[in-house]
């Protein structure tokens, strides 16, 4: 049995259509037009104990849904969900024990308290046995570096040193399944190393289920085994960020400053993507010409002073993929 | 620990927390408890005109016009203090979105709205309605013995209910729509507005809405007419003068299920 069990959900909400300006509000009051909007369209997958999984789509896929879903705040239309063996929003108080949520836009801590104050109310608010309450906090102030922090009001912190106190007051009840959505919005690049760097330890050294919605592509690629996409309420894909980028965009990149100005290059099943002064990238297909033999065919012809080969951005290959299936934000 | 001991135990914990963050802005909460103490003891003179002009209103004298008055300000100063979570639910919990942060905690949305703040600005109106149930102690005079304590508790604690009662209301209403809730300050404000006068000032209807619909009257007017031992001048028995704040209960139990209709709803949109 997987820790989470998500069959064929569907939520369609009813939203009312109003015609613009008053007249249309008043006739909004007298009979109103209803319009259905299916966020999510049959989804399935499953997730098992100790998993990390980002879950990325454009704004308005049904990533937010999904992720109320599973967290117990809504009940779907229809479909089957099971987490931990409870069904979220028929056992709320039971299943929200277990987890732990973060919302990079949203605080759970309270803004006039001292960070320790608002720790101290959660391990109340989730009957926190003392003695453990206090082993766990302390393991999380050192895992966070929180200890400076702990006395100031959290009004006072700044973005980054605020998320880690909500990955700590998120943890404080030693959740096994943890949701992130979107958890680097917003933070400055150190921050964001910080916080991947922790998810990652967590989810090794702790076996925490980590299920993560984000638009950062660098989280996905720092983090994520497993890679779902979903689009227009569906799932797109479910795999390996590898062979997400093997589906849509198997090209690689080659990228060569010459001594030279760069000269023209005519070689069958590459093409140049960018080109400025010396420099030149090219894109190439390396099951047509394997990257030993372009580099080879280049340096033997043209003095060569630097070279290297890369991969498709990640968000380049997201586009790729959601244009591919006519995803784009809906 | 387990149950309503331990819930009890972590609303102790959310007052203590309340307190704590207004203890940050002490010249901020003094004002604003200053405020309302001058707000509701302006208000009071308007009661001293009106029997100072007329010597007495539906047969009642000024001191017992004045009990009436500091029983419903207690109430609704009571009310007022506990249920703030209620109060800012729409703006606070629903527009933003934080209202999902409730329920990902395993606990009553309930004792966690009631535990959101203490509101300690509201001690003006309570202690100005001290002040005044002090001053009709003196006019009247009453003498307090066992029963008629007992009875004042009962039905403060009737009325307090009716208010949170309202309150909840008000918060249920958040779950359909954030808009013009200031409508339902006709009956608070407005409640304790009418309330703080003797219900046989008034028109039949608006008697039988006070007692009936939202039952302002049972716990504030049947109950003082039995504290003053007096007969009631609408004809009430007096046996069933005490037991008439249970409606305060009854409305507030009738708002909760209106609350669990609410929440049903608020799982279904998710806004």
């Amino acid at each position: 049995m997987p820790q989470i069990l998500v069959e064929a959900l569907a939520k369609t909400y009813r939203v009312a259509e109003r015609a613009p300006g008053l007249a249309g509000a008043v006739r909004g009051l007298v009979r109103r037009r209803w319009r259905e909007v299916h966020a999510l369209a049959g989804v399935s997958f499953s997730l098992e104990a100790g998993e990390l999984l980002a879950f990325i789509g454009p704004n308005g896929a049904g990533k937010s849904t999904t992720v109320k879903i599973l967290s117990g705040i809504l009940r779907p239309t229809s479909g089957r969900v099971e987490v931990g063996g409870l069904v979220p929003w028929q056992d709320r108080v039971r299943h929200v024990a277990r987890i732990g949520v973060v919302f990079g836009q949203r605080s759970q801590l309270w803004w006039d308290l001292p960070v320790i104050d608002g720790f101290d109310l959660l391990a109340d608010i989730y009957r926190v046995e003392a003695t453990r309450y206090r082993s766990r906090r302390d393991e999380l102030v050192a895992l966070l570096r929180l200890e400076p922090l702990l006395d100031q009001p959290v009004r006072q912190l700044s973005l980054g040193q605020r998320m880690r106190a909500e990955f700590a007051a998120s943890l404080l009840h030693d959740p096994a399944i943890l949701f992130l959505d979107e958890p680097t919005i917003g933070l400055d690049a150190p921050s964001k190393l910080a916080v991947r760097e922790f998810v990652r330890r967590l989810n090794r050294e702790q076996g925490v289920t980590v299920l993560l919605t984000t638009h950062d592509m660098h989280d996905v690629e720092a983090l994520a085994e497993r890679v779902i996409v979903i689009g227009q309420g569906r799932l797109l894909a479910d795999g390996s960020v590898e062979s997400l980028r093997a589906s849509v965009l198997s090209e690689r990149r080659l990228y060569i400053d010459f001594a030279a100005p760069a000269p023209e290059l005519a070689i069958a099943g590459v093409t140049v993507r960018a080109r400025s002064g010396r420099s030149l990238e090219l894109a190439f297909d390396p099951s047509k010409i394997p990257a030993p033999s372009l580099i080879a065919a280049i340096a033997t012809q043209h003095a060569v002073e630097d070279i290297h080969v890369d991969e498709p951005a990640i968000e380049e290959v997201i586009t790729r993929f959601y244009d591919l299936h006519d995803a784009g934000e809906s | 620990m387990n149950g309503p001991l331990n819930s009890l135990a972590l609303y102790g914990r959310y007052v203590a927390t309340s307190l704590r963050a207004q203890a940050q802005y002490p010249a901020a909460t003094l004002m604003l408890t200053a405020g309302h103490f001058a707000a509701t003891a302006i208000e009071f003179l308007g009661v001293f005109a009106l029997f100072n002009r007329f010597g007495a209103v539906g047969g009642w004298s000024f001191g017992e016009a004045a009990l009436f008055y500091a029983l419903v300000n207690i109430m609704f100063a009571l009310a007022d203090l506990l249920t703030r979570g209620f109060d800012v639910f729409g703006t606070d919990f629903v527009r933003t979105g934080n209202f999902d942060r409730l329920l990902l905690r395993p606990r009553s949305t309930v004792l966690q709205l009631i535990g959101h703040e203490v509101r300690l600005s509201r001690l003006g109106r309570l202690l100005q309605a001290f002040a005044v149930l002090v001053l009709a102690t003196h006019l009247v005079p009453i003498a307090w013995d066992a029963a008629s304590i007992a009875l004042a508790l009962w039905a403060v604690a009737g009325g307090v209910a009716l208010f949170a009662g309202i309150l909840v209301l008000q918060a249920t209403l958040a779950f359909w729509t954030v808009e013009s809730l200031e409508i339902v300050n006709v009956l608070t404000y407005g409640g304790v507005q009418a309330a703080q006068y003797p219900l046989n000032i008034y028109a039949a209807w608006f008697r039988r809405l006070l007692t009936f619909g939202v039952p302002l009257a049972c716990v504030a007017y049947y109950p003082v007419v039995a504290i003053l031992k007096r007969p009631d001048p609408l004809g009430a028995p007096d046996w069933l003068l005490p037991l008439t704040p249970l409606a305060g209960f009854a409305f507030l139990a009738l708002s909760f299920l209106a609350w669990r209709a609410g929440l049903a709803h608020y799982a279904s949109t998710g806004s």
